[in-house]
């Protein structure tokens, strides 16, 4: 990863801005915490700019004029369209079907997108004790479709999660009433999608300076490679920009 | 006409929260009343079964204090930040003592409060298929419809036997005012036994008549007026101040040191005798840089129907 090191961006800024273009065309999306904040805030002001955020502490159509540090920030209630009691928010946006795209962040995740935020180590006396669900299992299942944004690691990409907070594609088929499930996965390393068949993650798109070695290397099952893999295009100066003045400093951090 | 029901934070939680009681201060991120948490620490509290969507600072300074042997919850974070240090302690390794904890997702947490305050016996949602949370907590219950078969999970109420929360404004016999995030706080009113209602500025019951979409939660259930401005700190009001995230920041290192905690609660709380003091005690500057600046709502007509 020394190569990675040199060029004029982190892996988690490349992380970010692959995230946002994965907004491109769409139109109603869930805002997580953390680094899919950023990543929706950013996709606002470059791929997405008719993206209506949704924050589950009640608020549709959010225009945040900073980066809310938290997802229930001040800002995101000034000038937004609406602000919702949480269970509406919930039951009729979520529930009903009419969330596009639910953003997630996660500590494990195993080859199916099940993921993890609750314990590692047994639920009962857990070595480490994560937030929990929050509104992530509901999304999982909810979303039209879902992205996850994380680091990757043999530590967070592992063959088996400890704890299932929140379904992927399980092993099986979905029910018709939930959602397409995780169609999505952004690291530091590469953008991953899912087999329509088996629903198992498969390696798309590499960021450069990254080998397939280096994700081998960062991951806990032998990881399918599409036949087509790309290369991530880099950051524009623009991207950079945005996300290092208008929601850097100040804001979240992006390291 | 209606008697006052205003009284002093100090008399509104020695009347109303009692050793063991099951109680919700709530408000999601915003209208958080660390006032009220900082009082029952004081006072001394014990044994309580602490219930929020999101524990924040509020409970792990409360659960740091020892007041709480129990937390329902479902996110438990320093939102923005990390972890909640002195409720990681007990659950990680039992230091000082066990917590028991209840733990559910948030449309989960919503739905149990609707229950309570409908007085259903549960509440269905489509959520918790295939995750492990109803196998570590046996009270979410799978169930199908009787109309179709369609599978749910079912939740049982939340009756608080005391909920606390804050409201921008409010008159002398409750009824309560909130504009901004708005969470779970009506639900939560209505579901409890008792209710305390803490508030920014107390207004004449003419102010909630001339705008009475605004009013959150009526008088008829609220049990006590507490006038407490900036109550919220580091939460915060909309349109009051602004959500003091230096101070979400610094609770990381606060949290992380048992020491340093009990000195940070003999400083802030038990070294002090109301929240005016410490609303003092912080000081102008920092108050001056949670200033929320000015945004105003058009006003609407609600017409003469005489």
């Amino acid at each position: 990863m020394s190569a990675a090191e040199e060029r004029p961006y982190t892996p988690t800024e490349m992380m970010i801005v692959a995230s946002a273009r994965q907004l491109a065309g769409e139109r109603i999306c869930f805002v997580g915490v953390g680094p899919p904040n950023i990543a929706c805030n950013l996709a606002k002001r470059t791929v997405s700019p008719d993206l209506e955020l949704v924050y589950e502490a009640g608020v549709f159509g959010s225009v945040p004029a900073r980066l809310p540090l938290s997802i229930g920030d001040p800002t995101l209630v000034t000038g937004s369209l609406q602000v919702t009691s949480m269970f509406e928010l919930f039951a009729y946006y979520l529930q009903a079907g009419r969330i596009d795209v639910g953003f997630l962040g996660a500590s494990q995740i195993d080859r199916f997108g099940n993921i993890n935020t609750t314990t590692i180590g047994e639920y009962a006396h857990p070595t480490v004790r994560l937030p929990g669900s929050g509104g992530a299992c509901e999304i999982a299942i909810n979303a039209r479709k879902v992205f996850v944004i994380m680091p990757q690691s043999k530590r967070s990409f592992v063959e088996r999660i400890d704890f299932v907070t929140s379904p992927g594609h399980l092993t099986g088929k979905r029910p018709a009433a939930w959602g397409a499930g995780p169609s999505a996965v952004i690291t530091g390393l590469g953008v991953y999608g899912f087999d329509d068949e088996t629903g198992e993650m498969e390696l798309a798109s590499l960021h450069p300076g990254v080998t397939l070695g280096d994700v081998r290397e960062a991951t806990g099952w032998e990881m399918r490679v599409a036949g087509d893999v790309r290369e991530t295009p880099p950051p524009s100066d623009e991207e950079l920009r945005l996300m290092r003045e208008e929601l850097g400093p100040g804001g979240a951090s992006t390291r | 006409m209606t008697t006052s029901k205003v009284t002093s934070m100090h008399d509104a939680v020695a009347d109303l929260v009692r050793d063991g009681d099951t109680m919700a201060i709530e408000g999601f991120t915003h209208l958080i009343c660390f006032a009220a948490g900082h009082e029952i620490i004081r006072q001394g509290r014990r044994d309580l079964t602490l219930c929020r969507m999101t524990p924040d600072v509020i409970y792990d300074q409360m659960i740091g204090a020892g007041v709480a042997s129990k937390l329902v919850f479902s996110w438990l974070g320093n939102p923005g930040v990390g972890s909640l240090h002195a409720i990681r302690r007990r659950l990680e390794r039992a230091d000082p003592e066990p917590l028991e904890i209840e733990e559910y997702s948030h449309f989960g947490m919503v739905c149990r409060y609707v229950a309570g305050a409908s007085r259903l016996p549960f509440f269905p949602l489509r959520s918790y298929f295939e995750s492990d949370l109803p196998k570590a907590n046996p009270r979410i219950v799978r169930m199908e419809s009787p109309y179709d078969g369609e599978p749910v999970y079912a939740v049982p109420p939340l009756n608080p036997d005391v909920t606390i929360v804050h409201a921008q404004r409010a008159d002398a016999s409750g009824n309560a005012q909130i504009w901004g995030l708005l969470g779970c706080q009506k639900e939560a009113a209505f579901a409890a036994s008792r209710v305390i209602v803490v508030c920014e500025e107390l207004v004449g019951e003419a102010v909630v008549r001339r705008d009475p979409n605004r009013t959150a939660i009526p008088g008829i259930v609220v049990d006590a007026v507490v006038v407490e401005p900036r109550a919220c700190h580091p939460s915060y009001a909309q349109g009051y101040y602004d959500r003091d995230n230096t101070f979400y920041r610094d609770w990381d290192a606060v949290a992380r040191d048992p020491s340093v905690l009990e000195a940070w609660l003999g400083e802030w709380v038990y070294g002090l005798a109301s929240h005016a003091e410490y609303v003092e005690k912080l000081g102008a500057e920092r108050w001056a840089s949670l200033a929320a600046g000015e945004a105003w709502s058009d006003p609407v007509n609600y017409g003469e129907y005489a």
